[in-house]
């Protein structure tokens, strides 16, 4: 499933431009950055309410698929401008990381 | 000869949005050389931590980088107020980072543990009122 597909099918807000091709091969939540960044893998979709430029450095470092921001978590303008630059894909939900990961796990 | 490529970086004291910027660049170029992710992942992260401790506890520091056939050498020097207890410092959720720093993300408690986790060699030299410089290195196998 590409990053694409995925925001259509959980009707996600698209923050950032989205990499058409991108593929997503799992899943992580987390707001802890030294966590992810040790955790998260290539291809997941990262699921969390840090909306910052550290968040974009991890995205970038862990190579994520897209970086969703649950419960409507806002993006700052500075990650904004620097996600763009760097070509990570920031999404956005109302809903919460548990009932994400759950729709994410029937898609993937 | 061995060929050795060597790289400097400075980083700058409280600014959030320049961290990342010498782990990154140093990212690049070892993928343009073709060393494997995995490498490049535990150099990344390595890095990545150490800037942030510089830029979160130190004012900042300088980064020097050595690659060879045989690794990646690494050493982050700052002039911050040093480390007090390097062993309660090395322990995993241990952390003085204030809470501003803590809604930003940081602060878990994780930096030094995952530096030493990500690395084959890792040593510290701290003094207090001196400073902290970090040596490391990831080996290519």
């Amino acid at each position: 499933m590409t990053v694409k597909e995925l925001a259509q099918r959980l009707q996600l807000k698209i923050l950032t431009e989205i990499d058409e091709d991108k593929e997503v091969t799992g899943c992580y939540s987390g707001d802890l950055l030294s966590w992810v960044m040790s955790k998260a893998k290539m291809g997941d979709v990262w699921l969390t309410v840090m909306g910052n430029v550290n968040a974009v450095a991890v995205a970038v470092l862990t190579e994520c698929a897209c970086i969703v921001l649950t419960e409507n978590a806002a993006l700052d303008e500075q990650a904004k401008q620097k996600a763009e630059l760097q070509g990570v894909t920031f999404l956005q939900s109302d809903r919460n990381a548990y009932e994400l990961s759950v729709e994410i796990a029937k898609l993937i | 000869m061995e060929d050795v490529i060597k790289l400097h970086y400075v980083v700058p004291g409280d600014d959030f949005t320049r961290a990342g910027a010498a782990s990154g660049d140093v990212k690049r170029t070892l993928k343009q050389l073709g060393i494997s992710p995995a490498v490049i992942r535990n150099v990344s992260i390595a890095m990545y931590e150490g800037e942030i401790n510089m830029v979160i506890h130190a004012g900042g520091g300088e980064i020097d980088v050595e690659i060879t056939e045989n690794g990646i050498k690494m050493a982050l020097a700052d002039k911050g107020p040093g480390i007090a207890n390097v062993e309660l410092a090395m322990k995993e959720g241990y952390s003085t980072a204030p809470d501003n720093i803590r809604n930003l993300g940081f602060g878990a408690g994780m930096g030094l543990p995952n530096i030493k986790k990500y690395t084959d060699d890792f040593r510290i030299e701290t003094a207090v009122g001196v400073g902290t410089t970090l040596f490391l290195n990831v080996n290519i196998q």
